[in-house]
């Protein structure tokens, strides 16, 4: 992306921009021998003038500045244009030797052109520009960045610049600007400022780095300050790997919220429905390879109502023919969904092979957002959480705004009662189950696209969603998100201390003592109902 | 105020809670597992068609841990009315408990010929943990066995039942604690070895662990122990103990508006329970040769209810006749069909829920019932036989639900 | 075995305690510890009793004391807190807040349901419960009065005095024909019997009686009344019951509970009469 940036930007420099010629005088150093007499010559062509050198610097860092005879010369294909005024050299003179480059001067090439950008007038350009140089300016770039800061009128832009501007002045002989550096240096977030800092806090060889004791006292502070934020950053970051998790518990046992939570069915084959909703993400992700290879990334679109549909067609079969003829007895009901989940476990593994099967994220779902330099929020985590929301929302408006909503409240608060006035119980028991099942399938589809699609995969979510409803209280929407959160936020939390599986552990003894202490769960019912 | 004088002796109370007819069934099935077994496996030679092949041994000697595990299971859920979703915790904890005295056994006998098992040398540990103090005594062990998983399954079962966690609640607690014990024994710092835990046991007591001697004699083992536990569920089940756990299964605050207190009742039996269990994995552990932590899989720990469901929940002998046939069936699935063994086994929690209340004594029960005409015969006697009607009559159900 | 002895140690409901005398003794009268005292001929003390649920005061500020022997009926409509009450004297339900005493000395709220069975309050539920997989003669030898620990239940045998009692219980509810069998398959009045005998068999000092006509034929309810009227005196029974018949048959003192709270107490011809009962039953 951002190659393509640049040279359209190039582009539209050279035809936007009167061309001044450079003074050839200038280019000539550029083929000098050596590194330092190469440095030397960039920084005096990039001093005495600024847009029209970017071709030519360009033009070296690609490898294809070359010299025909005395000219400093461009070789473009066939072309031969001259470097001081851009123009094409008709007919093209012979090459006689080509400028190389190596690490060094590339890296020096790269900053050198970043700094250049700083002049562009797109804000865009320019921002990036600075961003890149704040994370490594050094000494040469200093009249440039100055110069870049004079004419810069966008705050941020120009914030971004004096921190730019503030590590190429660490290395400055006066004690006062250095100071005034690391003071400044003191607001960022940036990690690498750290190995930028530390040495001025420290002795080498019985003497201080860094003479001067009020810098050396500024640079602590300043460390002091960017670990501080780094710290927050952290815990922001684990928060929000916390609330991740806590999106994904949330999709795996809102399903489960409604099956047992509100019609009070143990559904051990919860797990599979799951599974159900991923490998309808599979086929879809196959389908649209085979037939649609254009809107390929689009397939997962298509599979959130297929996985939604798939797994409520499977639990509608599992109530038609099994649960319903144990309502009442929930002990029976978890052994026979067990088996069903045997049952669907070997179905998969015939039918798709025992071995996981690959789901791809789409491009759209790749890629992160930089919040601080170390606080990354990936995008499939970030719509994973924004999707959860949308089906918890969903449901809630299923259960509380439609008729059916009202309906399977009636009938799980009073079956008789509800049948007398002329509710079909027993369809809404189906469809009910359904709904859960097919919320099931879609909690599948987001996590075919961070865990493991495989035949086994729903044994691993069924003691963590039964976790997540049991902790929130049996027959509580909201006591679902709520546990959920929590389990989330505090596994994240114990991860950072204790390392995964102890903390995995430590969540589920936490749980079993909290159920000693409110056997209902956070939100319990109470009264008359708690018995029954 | 005591109403029991106990003037009999408990030994003879003990006795006469099997009735005569019980009494012969235990005695042939004793002589066979003590006398029988050892001559046809030891004595006559292979080509004998009476001759025992160590496989059978093994298999046999096996379920016979599981049938146990059954038992256990039945006094809890069929007498008791609690599902334990942990029973496979305490089974595995019985195992890993006499395993510690089994890996200390190989001595310097290890691939690394050190003085520690294999497992801490690979980790590069210096010394033993503390837990694995004594373990080089055979008592110790033993001694181990029986309380570890009775402490671990008192503390737990007090505090859970104290707070009234009953029902489905307290299947799914003790389906977590069994998943955390697993996390946790899945881990080389915890010291029991990871993800391989104890294998390539060499002695016992001295004696060379894979002997036929050695195997029989832990066969005759396990038989005995079998025979001690349905004495003692019997006499448990037909005592007044028996009768106050049946009535917290079906009114539990009747019992307590009468003045029991069903904690320590259900405790009693829960501990117990988990004691059994246990013993048969510590029996277990030697004859297979091998305990890790997927014995603590959830899965496992649901297979054993399939067991005592199968057999006819609240029947003793049906736990154990459930225990056989649903493993005999596994053993024969995943060497001949592998791939239809998970067909099989959830159509069997499927059907023994839906159709077979009562499990397959249940059912024996009903269709002696019709033809009243019938003499008696024992289910017991008949451990393979059920086994092939039972797979009968789940065919047609398999289509069904699969659908 | 350790199992055992925590067992043993703590089952007992209310364990000889030997603090208890001194800490009481200047009340000025004698009395065993752990056991009923009557000195002041009140068996049942409620004061103030709140209980709420969500919000709903389900008990709002409930006084109400029964007198030892007394035979009491509870009359309300539904919804009026009688089956909360019964919660609150045999410890299903904490009030949130009052006070509920079991003769002088026994604070109910601090016990738990088995102790103040095993200490003389015996309760018959609504809808009967009994043990319907054990036969009728095991349901009453469950019932009946004895140390109820985990270790005697194992080693218990009945003896005689035992049968005896047992086959009593029997004749006086009928059902020695049925001993034998299951009880699940009794009728229902049958099986109102056989909760009553039960809890004949834990010689309670107090007896709830929650609806125990419901269900009955008139000639069953009418030697039900009988039976209560033999019991009152030498035990304290609170009956609630919605047949007005049969609590004119009882002719004790009556209560009116309405919305938590009582609302009237007399004799069965004053409660009727009084206005606020009566806009209470019938509406305004």
């Amino acid at each position: 992306m951002r190659t393509i940036g640049l040279s359209v930007f190039g582009w539209l420099l050279s035809i936007s921009c009167a061309f001044a010629a450079i003074d050839p005088a200038l280019l000539r150093p550029l083929a000098s021998d050596g590194n330092d007499a190469k440095i030397a010559a960039i920084t005096a062509l990039t001093d005495g003038a600024q847009r029209e050198a970017l071709p030519v610097l360009k033009a070296m860092a690609r490898g294809s500045l070359a010299l025909a005879g005395d000219r400093v010369v461009i070789v473009d294909g066939q072309r031969v244009i001259d470097a001081a005024t851009n123009t094409e050299i008709i007919p093209a003179p012979e090459v006689t030797e080509s400028i190389g480059i190596n690490n060094r001067l590339r890296r020096e090439l790269a900053s050198t052109l970043a700094a250049l950008r700083l002049f562009s007038s797109d804000r865009e350009v320019r921002w990036e520009a600075a961003q890149e140089l704040a994370s490594g300016a050094d000494a040469e770039l200093l009249p440039l960045l100055e110069k870049a800061l004079a004419s810069e009128a966008d705050q941020e832009i120009k914030a971004t610049l004096r921190m730019a501007h503030a590590q190429g002045s660490l290395g400055s002989s006066d004690a006062l600007v250095r100071l005034a550096a690391v003071r400044l240096l003191g607001e960022s977030g940036d990690p690498n400022l750290l190995q930028l800092l530390g040495p001025l806090t420290e002795k080498r060889d019985g003497n201080w780095i860094e003479p001067d004791s009020a810098v050396r006292a500024a640079a602590g502070t300043s460390i002091r300050a960017i670990e501080k934020r780094l710290a927050f950053a952290e815990n922001v970051g684990r928060a929000f790997t916390g609330v991740s998790l806590a999106s994904i518990l949330l999709l795996a046992a809102l399903g489960l919220a409604i099956t047992y939570g509100v019609m009070g069915v143990i559904n051990m084959a919860h797990g599979e429905l799951l599974m159900v909703g991923a490998y309808s993400a599979w086929a879809m992700q196959s389908v649209f390879q085979a037939h649609f290879p254009n809107a390929v990334d689009w397939y997962l679109l298509a599979a959130i109502p297929i996985g939604f549909l798939a797994a409520a067609l499977v639990g509608v079969l599992m109530e038609r023919v099994v649960i319903r003829h144990l309502y009442g007895r929930p002990l029976e009901t978890l052994l026979a969904t067990w088996g069903i989940s045997l049952f669907l476990i070997q179905v998969a593994r015939t039918v798709f092979g025992a071995q996981n099967v690959e789901v791809a994220n789409p491009v759209w779902m790749a890629g992160a957002i930089e919040v601080m330099p170390n606080l990354l929020l990936p995008w499939n985590r970030i719509i994973i959480i924004g999707f959860s929301v949308a089906v918890l929302a969903a449901m809630w408006a299923i259960l509380n705004l439609s008729r059916m909503g009202m309906f399977v409240r009636a009938v799980t608060q009073n079956r008789p009662m509800a049948g007398c006035v002329g509710v079909p119980t027993g369809r809404i028991d189906t469809m009910a189950f359904a709904l859960g099942a097919g919320i099931a399938g879609l909690g599948g589809v987001a996590l075919s696209q961070i865990a493991n699609v495989g035949p086994d995969m729903g044994q691993g979510y069924i003691v963590d969603s039964f976790m997540v409803v049991v902790l929130g209280g049996v027959g509580q929407l909201a006591g679902a998100v709520w546990a959920a959160l929590g389990l989330g936020v505090l596994t994240k939390f114990l991860e950072g201390w204790t390392g995964a599986v102890v903390a995995k552990i430590a969540v589920l003894v936490i749980i079993i003592i909290f159920i000693q202490k409110r056997p209902q769960g956070l939100f319990a019912l109470k009264g008359r109902f708690v018995e029954s | 105020m005591s109403s029991s004088p106990a003037r009999t002796p408990f030994i003879v109370r003990l006795g006469r809670s099997f009735d005569a007819r019980s009494w012969l069934l235990v005695g042939l099935f004793a002589a066979f597992a003590l006398i029988a077994v050892p001559i046809m496996h030891l004595l006559l030679p292979p080509e004998n068609p009476l001759h025992l092949s160590t496989y059978f041994i093994t298999l046999t000697g096996k379920i016979l841990c599981y049938a146990i595990v059954a038992v256990a299971m039945d006094l809890i859920w069929g007498y008791g009315g609690i599902l334990s979703l942990g029973h496979g915790l305490f089974f595995a904890l019985g195992g890993y408990t006499f395993g510690m005295y089994l890996m200390r056994e190989i001595g310097r006998d290890g691939s690394y010929q050190s003085d520690l098992p294999d497992f801490m040398v690979f980790l590069d540990w210096k010394e033993l943990p503390w837990f694995w103090t004594g373990s080089e005594h055979f008592l110790w062990a033993v001694l181990l066995v029986l309380i570890v998983p009775a402490l671990i399954a008192f503390i737990f079962g007090y505090f859970a039942f104290r707070s009234r966690i009953k029902g489905v609640y307290f299947s799914i607690i003790t389906q977590a604690l069994t998943y955390a014990a697993m996390l946790l024994f899945f881990r080389n710092e915890t010291g029991f070895g990871g993800n391989n835990g104890f294998t390539d046991f060499k002695r016992i007591l001295g004696y060379s662990i894979t002997a036929p001697e050695t195997r029989v004699v832990l066969f005759g083992l396990s038989a005995l122990a079998l025979i001690g536990t349905l004495l003692l569920a019997r006499y448990l089940v037909s005592s007044k103990f028996g009768r106050v756990l049946t009535a917290i299964r079906d009114a539990e605050s009747r019992v307590m508006f009468i003045g029991y207190n069903p904690l320590w009742y259900k405790l009693f039996v829960w501990t117990l329970s988990a004691m059994l269990c246990a013993i048969a994995g510590a029996l277990y552990v030697p004859q297979v040769g091998i305990i890790n932590p997927s014995e603590m899989a959830v899965a496992n720990s649901i297979e054993i209810a399939i067991w005592v469901a199968v057999g006819g929940r609240g029947t003793l002998i049906g736990a154990v006749i459930g225990a056989f046939i649903v493993n005999l069936a596994k053993s024969w699935f995943t060497v001949s069909f592998p791939e239809y063994w998970l067909f099989f086994l959830g159509t069997l929690f499927i059907v023994s829920t839906l159709w077979l209340p009562q499990g397959v004594v249940g059912l024996y029960r009903r269709l002696r019932g019709r033809q009243t005409s019938a003499p008696d015969s024992e289910p017991a006697a008949a451990a393979q036989g059920p086994s092939v009607t039972t797979v009968a009559a789940a065919t047609p159900v398999t289509k069904g639900a699969g659908a | 075995m350790n199992a055992m002895n925590a067992m043993n140690a703590s089952a007992g409901p209310v364990s000889e305690n030997p603090d208890w005398d001194s800490g009481t003794a200047e009340l000025g009268h004698m009395f065993k510890p752990g056991e009923l005292d009557l000195s002041h001929k009140v068996v049942l003390y409620l004061e103030e009793i709140t209980v709420s649920f969500d919000g709903f005061r389900a008990l709002n500020k409930l006084s109400l004391t029964i007198d030892a022997g007394e035979l009491r009926c509870i009359i309300g409509p539904n919804g009026a807190g009688k089956t909360t009450m019964m919660d609150v004297i045999t410890g299903k339900t904490r009030p949130d807040d009052g006070k509920a005493f079991f003769g002088q000395t026994l604070d109910l709220t601090r016990l738990s349901e088995p102790e103040i069975a095993h200490l003389g309050i015996g309760r018959k539920f609504q809808k009967p419960t009994i043990f319907e997989n054990h036969t009728v003669f095991e349901n009453l030898e469950l019932a009946m009065k004895t140390d109820k620990r985990v270790w005697r239940s194992l080693l218990a045998l009945l003896d005689s005095a035992a049968g005896d009692r047992i086959a009593e219980t029997l004749r006086t509810i009928r059902l020695t024909a049925h001993a034998d069998r299951l009880a699940g398959l009794l009728s229902h009045g049958q099986k109102q019997w056989l909760e009553i005998g039960m809890l004949l068999m834990q010689e309670p000092k107090l007896l709830l009686l929650d609806e125990p006509v419901a269900g009955m034929t008139d000639e069953e309810s009418e030697r039900t009344g009988e039976l209560f009227l033999t019991l009152a005196g030498k035990h304290s029974l609170v009956v609630v019951e919605h047949d007005m018949a049969f609590v004119k048959q009882l002719g004790g003192k009556v209560t009116v509970l309405h919305e938590g709270s009582v609302l009237a107490e007399g004799a069965l011809e004053e409660v009727q009469a009084d206005a606020r009962v009566i806009e209470v039953y019938l509406g305004r």
